[in-house]
């Protein structure tokens, strides 16, 4: 199985370059700091190929590439056998998008319509129950249809991992996950189709990742959070959620921030990470480290401008005090 | 003396002949070996889940990640489904295509006609795809199915919601990306017939149609059913396009209209997000049981084909 990993990396004895793969949540960032950071050292080279989060471990515990890259933290199956740190590299947040034929934007939507909307219970947009939480809007009479992610995705996973939070229903029936068995809907490959799944579909509900859908221009709602207010998500509300979750902090840094506490906090946020081994080799070794170093630092201040958030102040600390228990093997 | 010479080139000759032999079997022998490579892969990797799930494994529908259980019921259907759409769209269009270029037209608008429909065959299928969801999934949605479901309403193949995308969607553009390869192999078929069994019929008194399905149908037949089969081989393994339009859904329902999931979309989607060893031995054996389904299909192809020659 690892062979036909093997096939597609090119594996180089220099120093210098570094591969990493994993979650294509991430990407955008990850190759402006790639990029930025050659820029201040040329010598590095850094290749990332983003085939997923799954993947990303697979090979990461398969030797074949330097570092992975997941939107979700390992599972004690997959660190029983491997000694891998886990450094969150930055916060991330999915919105939930829809096409309503005149609501252009202002939908608002509570834990419970959500968890019925995803599990099939609410069949049509002028349900009763929407209609209380939103007076304001004209709800149109049609039918819901859900638009999912058809592949495996890091989005998937942070929203049914919200879903089984909130929902005992769906806790049983559903559960969290990269992918799941969706109880109703359409699936759609990647962002793209998703989007055009619902820019085409009237009455469309699909979830989509913040920077893709403020640079796509799509309309999203508000959600209620664990306060019961109204959040629109934004990069500084999913910030908020990183800084509201930052005392619950473990050491190993594996930290779930869906639903999280906090006033602000938009409940669909999540910590995406950089996974790497607790030892590593030589001047490569160097390198790496040199790198993450810097993207938990310097590398933070590219993130707003790809709407993504951030890690809060205390958070960035820690992450600093992780990557110090690397340790170079010559 | 004049042994020697003789001698020296024949030994020569039959070295170079040797060396050709060699490399030409080589060849031959590392196709083999890499299909068998392949297999050997597809079972092994497979292997935990034909071991946990066992038969269970093509007959459960229930394809649940989060729980680890497998079947893969529905997406055998969906990719048997979706090539017999293409398949009856597909065939009787390109054998009728073929046939009127060969008997009917002249040999102008045949040279024409062929060069669009081999382009056809070179689009990539990612292309078909985006011209899927944006242009047909559209349409389906707000002039066919409609149109469908008024007029044949009654039949469950035509019932539920309209959403562009699902089984009736994947078909259409199986069936457009199926068309080249039907069409070709017609084409080859119809274009070695002898003249002379046109010329005979037409001789004897047949009529046109006669005429056609005499020295044309009847005597191509087993060329035609051959190049049918190669066209659903192709339609079984497509990838790209049938996933951007099929609404990935592993579900078994009768009407068109909802959408479904192959067994080759199933693996493009999950494998590279797939966490758990079962998860990725059970997308692996859904590739075993897709090489079997193409190795067979392929496998009839070639013997219609070939009896088609001993004749």
């Amino acid at each position: 199985m690892t062979s036909i990993f093997l096939l597609g990396i090119t594996l180089s004895c220099s120093a210098a370059f570094i591969h990493g793969t994993g979650a294509s949540f991430p990407f955008p960032l990850y190759t402006k700091w790639f990029a930025e950071f050659q820029k201040l050292n040329p010598e590095v080279k850094i290749n990332y190929q983003a085939i997923g989060s799954g993947g990303g471990i697979r090979q990461l515990l398969a030797h074949t590439v330097d570092f992975g890259a997941s939107d979700a933290p390992m599972t004690e199956e997959q660190t029983l056998h491997a000694d891998i740190l886990h450094i969150p590299s930055m916060v991330g947040g999915v919105v939930l998008t829809y096409n309503l034929p005149g609501i252009p934007s202002g939908l608002k939507l509570t834990p419970d319509i959500m968890a019925d909307l995803f599990l099939g219970n609410m069949k049509r947009w002028n349900d009763p129950r929407l209609h209380a939480i939103n007076p304001e809007l004209h709800l149109p009479d049609l039918p819901v249809t859900i638009i999912h992610r058809s592949n495996g995705s890091g989005t998937t996973l942070i929203l049914t991992e919200y879903l089984a939070k909130i929902s005992c229903a769906w806790k049983k029936g559903v559960g969290a996950g990269p992918a799941v068995k969706w109880p109703v809907g359409l699936g759609g490959k990647g962002n793209e189709s998703v989007t055009s799944l619902i820019k085409q579909s009237p009455g469309a509900l699909g979830y989509i990742e913040l920077s893709y859908a403020v640079m796509n221009n799509l309309t999203y709602a508000s959600l209620a959070n664990t306060e019961n207010l109204f959040i629109a998500p934004t990069v500084a509300s999913i910030h908020a959620a990183a800084k509201a979750s930052e005392a619950l902090m473990p050491d190993d840094l594996r930290l779930s921030l869906t639903n999280a506490p906090g006033k602000d906090s938009y409940p669909l946020s999540a910590f995406t990470y950089i996974l790497i081994y607790r030892k590593m080799d030589g001047a490569k070794g160097q390198e790496m480290l040199h790198f993450f170093k810097w993207a938990i630092t310097d590398g933070q201040n590219f993130a707003s401008k790809l709407h993504y958030s951030p890690l809060p102040e205390s958070i960035a600390v820690k992450t600093m005090k992780a990557l110090g228990r690397v340790s170079i093997v010559w | 003396m004049v042994k020697g010479p003789v001698a020296h080139r024949k030994k020569e000759v039959h070295r170079g002949d040797w060396l050709f032999a060699q490399f030409i079997q080589a060849g031959a022998m590392l196709l083999i070996a890499l299909l068998l490579a392949l297999a050997w892969f597809l079972i092994k990797g497979g292997w935990p889940a034909i071991e946990r799930y066992g038969a269970r494994f093509l007959f459960s529908s229930n394809w649940n990640p989060v729980l680890e259980v497998f079947g893969a019921a529905p997406v055998i259907y969906g990719t048997l489904v979706s090539s017999a759409i293409a398949i009856m769209i597909a065939a009787p269009l390109s054998v009728s295509v073929a046939l009127f270029l060969h008997a009917v037209a002249p040999p102008k608008i045949r040279a024409v006609f062929s060069f669009f429909v081999d382009m056809l065959a070179a689009i990539p299928s990612v292309v078909y795809g985006l011209w899927g969801i944006f242009v047909l999934a559209p349409w389906l949605r707000s002039d066919v199915e409609p149109w469908l479901s008024e007029h044949f309403g009654f039949l469950p193949f035509f019932q539920g919601p309209f959403y562009g995308v699902g089984m009736l969607a994947a078909g259409l553009i199986l069936a457009i990306m199926i068309i080249p390869s039907i069409f070709a192999m017609c084409s080859e078929v119809f274009r070695s017939l002898p003249v002379t069994y046109k010329e005979a019929a037409l001789a004897l008194g047949a009529t046109r149609w006669e005429m056609m399905q005499i020295a044309f149908l009847r005597a191509g037949k087993r060329g035609i059913i051959g190049g049918i089969i190669l066209g659903l081989g192709r339609a079984l393994g497509e990838t790209m396009a049938v996933t951007m339009l099929i609404g990935n859904r592993d579900e078994i329902s009768v009407s068109l209209f909802s959408p479904g999931q192959t067994m080759a979309s199933v693996i493009a989607n999950e494998y590279a997000e797939a966490g758990s060893s079962i998860h990725v031995a059970a997308l692996i054996e859904v590739g075993l049981v897709l090489f079997c389904m193409t190795i067979l299909v392929n496998a009839l192809a070639r013997i219609i084909i070939r009896s088609d020659d001993a004749i």
